[in-house]
């Protein structure tokens, strides 16, 4: 029993690992402009895809190169997602920014469908799948480095907002668009450098997990929706708050698959989520920004 | 005078158009296809519709069925059963076709059904459902193996090996929830004991948790019905799992990419598939060699890989335009019997002999039972 657990635990923290990055990103974006990025998912795809398209064939780059190339190519996307769609529609209602980011997600997902059509995807693991035995529970090597990339990924985050400039700018933007303006921050700068980096934290968590979970146009629907309720379980527009909110969505759903029942998994998630809410509407960690009003 | 003159002019053309139309129903068959050619389904209308245009084509060079041409009405459904309806009754009613084929995915099949057994026309389907013709309806056949038949098929396999414990695993969809149904159902004809019975979403990216405690359970064999990536993920997880026991999948990755997906860990994987897969490795002995042969190098040489689904097609126009052979008539009712009494049809789908009580006509043993050796299909003998 307890090496099931432990098993059970494993699983959990790397499925978690990567609603926590999708979950990092949407924190970001809400953080720097109050809008939800629902197109979040779509980077994660567009990563995924992209590297394996690049690296195909006999021409292709080496997966690292096409790695690169990929991360570079979804936060140009990213930004001119914002340059051209959000930016346009500032002062817009939250609702239709929602919308915008909805109708970006749908178009992104079309262009995938076009150039790489329906079929699904592998991608070869970076070292190897020779499972490591942990007790009597196994991982794989890849999810070591989801759970690392994942780990130093937040804590680039989290030294990029607290220590740099440019982080404590996004910050002030956040705060205070006018004043933030006033003080000689460049606003608009600020959101593309925000969207950016959104961007690049969904490519690579994309890339990272493709080798153990494939991908497909349609891959960063799923992983959207649990990212945006890894962000709202942690408390949306506090970073670490969700990461944590990611970590343990990943827990509930394996925990709950493991011990009650696999085909109630997703709605015992989403029950934790209604029950979170209804007692803590700004989330767990969410104290932060009930407070900002 | 005058008005009389008009009547003989109208009965005169009244008499010529009828006589054209007679000439026309001699000279073609009308054969009326409703397919999801596009939209979520595409994947089976799309190689149907090539299938049958291929065949149609080929059949009219050839001189027509006793001289009379072929004649395809299609309409594309994009996989919505509210649109196949529609497109039936504008087949049956405005462009009065012989007989109909198609209806790609079982929702339209069955949403159809009732209007063709009303207008009284024959009906052969190209989708899945054991629904479809069971109970039997008079109008209505198909060509596609059933879910029903793949299970059975493997529960046999592993009654060979001497398994009597199975833990199930199966994707949340449509086919997987089938699957697992009949699974359920059939498996104490075998004398097969489910011992777990776990479930996953179609999008789910990791099933270790179920697979630790299926591994934990006194399983014999792991039994996996599901579609997409959700099998490739799964086998996965039970090598990195180290679970010994052997694993079976069904019917739904019955593809090259499932083997390139799950790469190494689909060794030894066994399930029951189609012979068109294993076409080039039938014994030369095996009558449905040469027509698998034949119609994948036709497919392939104009639309490159051949896919099952296509062939259920090729099963379903034939099996029709047969019947009309030997009714010798565009009669309905005739055309409708002569489907029936279809028997040692050779298929891509296997051996057809319909009966009045069956009107698929194909034994288990149209399922092929094989095994990934060295990342390829070999047949389990």
């Amino acid at each position: 029993m307890l090496d099931q657990i432990l098993q059970f635990l494993l699983t959990g923290v790397t499925v978690g690992a990567t609603y926590a990055l999708v979950a990092l990103g949407f924190a970001i974006i809400y953080n720097a402009s109050d809008v939800v990025n629902f197109a979040q998912g779509e980077f994660v795809m567009l990563g995924a895809m992209s590297t394996i398209a690049l690296s195909a064939g006999d021409q292709g780059l080496p997966l690292w190169l096409a790695a690169i190339c990929a991360v570079l190519l979804v936060i140009l996307v990213g930004m001119l997602l914002q340059r051209f769609a959000i930016a346009p529609a500032r002062g817009a209602s939250v609702v239709t920014t929602i919308i915008i980011t909805i109708g970006a997600s749908i178009f992104l997902r079309g262009v995938a469908l076009l150039l790489w059509g329906k079929d699904i995807f592998g991608m070869p693991h970076f070292s190897g799948e020779e499972p490591i035995q942990i007790g009597e529970a196994t991982i794989l090597p890849q999810n070591i480095w989801v759970m690392g990339g994942a780990a130093l990924l937040v804590l680039g985050v989290h030294y990029f907002f607290n220590h740099t400039l440019n982080g404590k700018s996004i910050l002030a933007c956040s705060c205070n668009r006018t004043a933030a303006n006033l003080v000689g921050i460049n606003v608009g700068m600020m959101m593309l450098i925000a969207y950016g980096l959104s961007a690049l934290l969904g490519s690579l968590a994309g890339i990272l997990v493709a080798p153990i979970t494939f991908t497909s146009y349609d891959a960063g629907v799923m992983l959207g929706l649990k990212g945006f309720s890894a962000a709202i379980l942690g408390g949306m527009g506090n970073p670490m708050g969700a990461v944590a909110g990611g970590l343990l969505l990943g827990l509930i759903e394996s925990l709950a698959a493991g011990l009650i029942s696999s085909g109630y998994k997703d709605a015992i998630g989403f029950v934790i989520l209604l029950l979170v809410l209804f007692f803590r509407p700004s989330g767990i960690f969410g104290k932060a920004s009930a407070e900002r009003v | 005078m005058k008005i009389r003159h008009t009547f003989s002019a109208l009965a005169a053309a009244a008499l010529l158009g009828l006589g054209s139309a007679q000439v026309a129903a001699a000279d073609s068959i009308k054969v009326g296809t409703f397919l999801a050619v596009t939209g979520g389904a595409s994947f089976l209308g799309d190689p149907e519709l090539k299938t049958l245009q291929m065949y149609v084509d080929e059949v009219n060079a050839k001189g027509g069925v006793d001289g009379r041409m072929v004649e395809l009405v299609h309409y594309d459904t994009g996989g919505r059963a509210k649109d196949a309806v529609k497109f039936a009754k504008r087949l049956i009613q405005k462009d009065k076709v012989d007989v109909i084929v198609g209806g790609s995915t079982s929702g339209s099949t069955l949403a159809v059904m009732p209007l063709v057994e009303k207008s009284r026309i024959p009906f052969i389907s190209f989708a899945g459902a054991v629904k479809i013709i069971h109970p039997v309806q008079k109008w209505t056949f198909k060509t596609p193996h059933t879910d029903a038949m793949a299970a059975a098929k493997i529960f046999g396999d592993m009654q060979r090996r001497g398994i009597t414990k199975v833990a199930l695993i199966s994707g949340s969809g449509g086919f997987g929830k089938s699957g697992r149904g009949q699974s359920l159902q059939l498996a104490t004809q075998y004398g097969i004991k489910i011992v777990a019975d776990e479930s996953y979403g179609a999008k789910d990216t990791d099933m270790t948790a179920q697979l630790t405690k299926i591994r934990d359970t006194d399983a014999q064999a792991i039994l996996n019905f599901g579609f997409g990536s959700g099998p490739a993920i799964v086998t996965k997880n039970v090598r990195q799992l180290g679970i010994e026991l052997p694993l079976y999948q069904s019917h739904g990755v019955a593809s090259k990419k499932y083997i390139e997906l799950a790469g190494d860990a689909a060794e030894g994987v066994r399930l029951p598939a189609a012979a068109l897969l294993v076409a080039d490795q039938l014994p030369d002995s095996d009558p449905q060699k040469a027509v698998l042969l034949a119609y994948k190098s036709k497919f392939e040489a104009a639309h490159g890989p051949v896919s099952t689904f296509g062939g259920h097609a090729y099963d379903g126009l034939f099996i029709a335009l047969e019947a009309i052979d030997r009714a010798n008539s565009l009669d309905k009712e005739k055309v409708r019997d002569e489907i029936e009494k279809t028997n040692g049809f050779i298929g891509t789908a296997g051996i057809f002999n319909m009966s009045p009580s069956d009107h698929l006509g194909l034994g288990i043993d149209a399922f092929k039972m094989l095994e990934i050796r060295n990342g390829d299909w070999t047949i389990v003998r």
